[in-house]
């Protein structure tokens, strides 16, 4: 054997000859994705963006000079007149007086709580309808598919803002608003997969062994139908933020007004807009900058789990 | 006594139609009134070309597709009258090979998850190391080393997939396998290698083989009985040297003329029946024999009025049943073949076409829910 | 002059990060004109890529391409893309093994025939329109007027690849490649298409390139073969000379292994060859079919082996192996030693 040469293969070309089964060491799918994965510079940018917004989200109190709804600079503001960067108020003072920096930094708390709450909500419910749609199929499907088509029928965001309206005004129903919209997407998406690999060969192959349904299910349908999953969670983590965002621009977030969030700020900076136009850009680019985390990773892990680049 | 006995078995895929509420419109008859019985510890050869329902068949008799009429019984038990429960007990006693070995191995799934997951599934007796034993002595029957319990499909070439998938259907010592076209998605340095395989197992275990193919020579090469189907019946069957040595019906003579042989000067030679026009659909399959439409040698009388039943010709040739009106003075040479113009073969209007059958028998085929293809849509 | 020479073709793929692959590597043969030539291999032989290469089909990127291909007298391999789109599609047309996916989905049968025949042709619409026409009932296709309407899914697989090769011979090429042309057909409408390609080289006298991995399909349809393993041709001879006497192990091999129809008492089991070809030697240090040859010996791994020519200067029969099959005594004698 020690004379084999190995040959990389080239998809749709010439040798499908890529490596000797006997001459490699074992590896984990996983973590040949992961390998994959921290090659693709788009992926290793994401994930540097990520760590420093969950760190900073982490450690907020230590990293952040003051408190963020402390208001003693309020005597330094004036009408039109915000004290702008300075080496105590790195990003200056708003116009209730408080350090932005430290709000920009405690905000990443909310953010991040939001995403992630709200991500959780919207995949578990999600992922169970697609599970009971894909896994029944029939008319368990069929009920469960209108009910999503009904859902996804509405506008996203217009949906969000009904619920939150409903809820009323609190972080929660913000979380809650986020999540039901990404129901319909996660359930539809996973039960198409889940059809998909039903047809597949190894699940007749399972079958014609006599493993039971829910084996079938849960051990193989579900794994092989999870990488298309796992990539809309990064991207939903994204689009969550900027929703989130979004719902506090349009007042509909937390009753609490000093509550540190890149959103409010948002709005708020809407009315100083013209005289201190960097209130405004400040929590637009952190939002920009997270949301953008989450889309590089979520891209290049649907490359990395992409069994067509797979060898 | 047969191992394995098939009796006026059919599979009709209902054709749906309408968005809300479905409704059947038709059938797909994929597979329409099949006989066979299969001995024990030979080989039966099914053989047709693709939308024949051979394939249907198989998963049919394994009951992965459920019949919509007729028995099967394998080994005195009638398996389509067993519950689900009952049903997964009794699949140890037959397995399945599969044409493409890469599709029929789960991607994530390790050598070792892949072959221990049916022996926990039908509790193998003793418990993680005898399953262990057990694995290493699959891969060692099959050819593979044991090194390579840890690796997944993707790192194996077309034929150790093969090979696993095979040590897989042996897992739980089956006395019937099933095998759905074994060799024709491997290259055919290959082929020969995992041909051997199979009749080397067949000997060593006293296994009993049903090979689908289309390859009428390697389905020649490891059979005892060979059938061949058309249009979801069979037309031939007999032993493999009858067969191949004096094919009766028009369509085997047809098939059989029309594989290309190896040896130019056998080519040069061959007289060859070429078909007209395509397989009609079995939507709607032509009335009386399904063949007529396409045969050189169709008559005024009963061809396309009278389906013909398979019957043995015990005085021409016994052991040998064809299913054609005709068969004696084809054979004699009192009948003659004649011109079939293309335009005579009836095509299908589009508008009516369900879709190739292929892709209907894998919907099907492929959804957990017994009985209907699930929401397709 | 033959109407197709083929020299030193080479091939290599490059991927950022990984060692280049050559897939194809020193490939010669010449088509004439009204001669069928099979080039027949197994999957990653490099059999598809030197069609593509002839065709000038390659992507640019991360592809190298040496040799020269010459088609009637003009270098094709230093033309640019526009001149090789011209010849393309009139001087040379390629049928794929699977026509649907070379059929556009969303345009009618006949438009696609009569856009080919308009562009290099040089037709009127109406002029091109019943050329099309005849076209389709050439390659025996019933009620080609409906057909021209129908769009390609409509249309059996079988239909589907008559289409394809109406459009191949639209503008009457001098050299048809057909890569695979039946594989995805059934038997008996294989036959069908290798009947009407048989016909139609007889009838138009082009040059034909068969790519196919059947040696049955070869046999019956081609005057020259080529057996191509990793990339190199191992053996080449005129059809009957090959079938009558292969001497590459290789094709020696691979002929035994194949199950025959009328093989009338079949031994118990197949001859095979060993291992799969992944297991490889690269052709600079050696033979890359020793690892699996049963005929192998030391000097197989020394260096590139060197063609043995077996025929005559006019019915050359050349074979790139140190000890073809047959010929032990008299050419190696004493390398049997290992």
């Amino acid at each position: 054997m020690s004379v084999n040469e190995v040959v990389a293969g080239e998809p749709g070309g010439p040798a499908p000859a890529p490596t000797e089964a006997a001459a490699r060491p074992p590896s984990s799918l996983g973590r040949e994705a992961l390998r994959r994965l921290v090659r693709t510079p788009m992926a290793v940018v994401g994930m540097a963006l990520i760590a420093v917004f969950v760190l900073v989200a982490i450690f907020a109190p230590l990293i952040a000079p003051y408190s963020p709804t402390d208001n003693s600079w309020l005597d330094q503001v004036r009408p039109g007149q915000y004290p702008g960067p300075s080496a105590e108020h790195w990003l200056g003072i708003d116009p209730l007086g408080r350090d932005v920096f430290s709000r920009i930094i405690y905000g990443a708390r909310q953010s991040l709580l939001i995403g992630v709450v709200a991500l959780a909500l919207g995949a578990v419910a999600g992922i169970a309808l697609g599970v009971l749609a894909g896994a029944f199929g029939g008319w368990v499907d069929t009920v469960v598919m209108r009910f999503v088509d009904i859902m996804l029928s509405v506008p996203g965001l217009l949906f969000a803002i009904a619920v939150a309206a409903m809820l009323g005004q609190s972080l929660t129903s913000v979380m809650i608003a986020i999540a039901v919209v990404n129901v319909p997407i996660f359930a539809r998406l996973l039960r198409g997969e889940m059809l998909g690999q039903r047809g597949a060969d190894y699940v007749l192959a399972a079958r014609s062994l006599g493993i039971s349904r829910s084996a079938i299910v849960f051990r193989h349908v579900l794994p092989n139908s999870f990488t298309p999953v796992i990539v809309q969670g990064t991207l939903t983590l994204a689009l969550a933020i900027v929703e989130a965002a979004g719902l506090a621009f349009l007042g509909l977030s937390g009753s609490d007004p000093s509550a540190p969030e890149w959103g409010r700020m948002l709005t708020d900076a809407q009315e100083t807009l013209t005289s201190a136009p960097m209130l405004a850009i400040y929590p637009g680019l952190a939002i920009v900058l997270a949301a953008l985390g989450f889309t590089l990773v979520g891209e290049s892990l649907r490359e990395a789990l992409d069994p067509k680049f797979r060898r | 006594m047969s191992l394995l006995q098939v009796r006026d078995l059919e599979v009709h895929f209902p054709i749906k139609a309408g968005t809300l509420f479905q409704r059947t419109v038709g059938a797909v008859k994929a597979v329409d009134g099949v006989d066979l019985d299969v001995e024990a510890g030979t080989t039966f050869g099914l053989v047709g070309e693709s939308g024949c329902g051979k394939s249907t068949l198989g998963r049919a008799i394994m009951r992965l597709t459920e019949p919509t009429k007729g028995s099967v019984t394998l080994d005195g038990q009638d398996i389509l009258a067993l519950s689900e429960r009952k049903m997964r007990a009794v699949r140890r006693q037959f397995q399945m090979v599969f044409q493409d070995p890469m599709a029929s191995l789960d991607p994530r799934q390790s050598v070792e998850s892949m072959l221990t997951e049916p022996l926990r599934a039908h509790k193998f007796p003793g418990g993680s190391a005898a399953h262990a034993k057990r694995i290493r002595e699959l891969l060692d029957v099959v050819g593979l080393p044991e090194s390579v319990v840890n690796r997944y499909p993707h790192e194996f070439s077309g034929g150790q997939r093969q090979r696993l998938g095979i040590a897989r259907a042996l897992a739980l010592n089956p006395s019937l396998i099933i095998a759905d076209e074994p060799v024709s998605a491997l290259d055919v340095s290959i082929q020969a290698q995992v041909i051997n395989l199979l009749k080397e197992l067949q000997e060593r275990f006293s296994l009993t083989y049903v090979v689908i193919a289309h390859d009428l020579a390697v389905v020649r090469h490891i059979s005892k009985t060979v059938a061949v189907m058309y249009l979801g019946g069979i037309v031939e069957q007999a032993p493999a040297a009858d067969l191949y040595g004096q094919p009766l019906h028009p369509y085997t003579r047809a098939l059989m003329s029309a594989v290309p042989v190896p040896d130019p000067n056998v080519e040069e030679s061959r007289n060859r029946i070429l078909l007209q026009g395509d397989l009609p659909s079995p939507a709607n399959p032509p009335a009386g024999c399904r063949f007529h439409t396409r045969c050189p040698w169709k008559q005024a009388a009963k061809c396309d009025t009278e389906r013909p039943a398979l019957r043995e010709l015990p005085l021409v040739a016994p052991g040998h049943k064809v299913a054609c009106h005709y068969a004696e003075d084809i054979l004699s040479g009192k009948l003659t073949p004649h011109e079939v113009r293309p335009e005579e073969v009836a095509l299908t209007p589009a508008a009516d076409d369900p879709g190739s059958i292929e892709t209907t028998e894998a919907h099907v085929a492929g959804g957990l829910t017994p009985g209907g293809p699930p929401g397709a849509r | 002059m033959s109407l197709l020479e083929v020299r030193d073709l080479s091939v290599t793929f490059t991927r950022s990060g990984q060692e280049p692959v050559r897939a194809v590597d020193g490939v010669s043969f010449d088509v004439a004109a009204g001669q069928s030539v099979g080039i027949v291999g197994e999957s990653g032989s490099g059999k598809s890529v030197t069609s593509l290469a002839v065709m000038g089909l390659l992507p640019s990127r991360g592809v190298q391409v040496g040799g020269t291909v010459t088609l009637d007298g003009n270098e094709l391999t230093d033309m640019d893309q526009r001149a090789l789109r011209d010849i393309r599609g009139r001087d040379v047309a390629m049928i794929f093994q699977d026509p649907m996916t070379s059929l556009n989905p969303v345009v009618t049968n006949g438009r696609q025939l009569v856009e080919v025949l308009t562009r290099h042709a040089g037709l009127s619409k109406g002029e091109a329109k019943a050329e099309a026409e005849q076209l389709l009932r050439r390659v025996g296709i019933p009620d080609p007027v409906r057909r021209l309407g129908e769009y390609p899914h409509q249309l059996s697989g079988g239909m589907r690849q008559r289409v394809m090769i109406a459009i191949a011979i639209a503008c009457r090429p001098k050299l048809l490649i057909a890569d695979e042309p039946t594989t995805a057909l059934d038997v008996t409408i294989q036959a069908q298409i290798l009947d009407l390609l048989r016909t139609l080289v007889a009838e138009s006298g082009c040059g034909m390139i068969m790519i196919t991995h059947d040696l049955g399909v070869v046999a019956g349809l081609c005057d020259d073969v080529h057996v191509m393993y990793s990339g190199r041709i191992v053996e080449s001879a005129g059809t009957k000379d090959l079938f009558a006497r292969p001497s590459h192990p290789y094709t020696d091999g691979l002929l035994q292994s194949i199950p025959r129809i009328d093989d009338d008492d079949p031994a118990d089991l197949l001859h095979t060859i060993p291992g799969s070809a992944r297991d490889t030697v690269a052709w600079d240090r050696g033979c890359a079919f020793q690892p699996r040859c049963a005929r192998a010996v030391a000097e197989c791994l020394s260096g590139p082996p060197a063609v043995t020519e077996l025929g005559t200067p006019i019915v050359p029969h050349p074979v790139r192996c140190l000890r073809p099959v047959g010929q032990d005594v008299s050419l190696h004698e004493g390398n049997v030693a290992r």
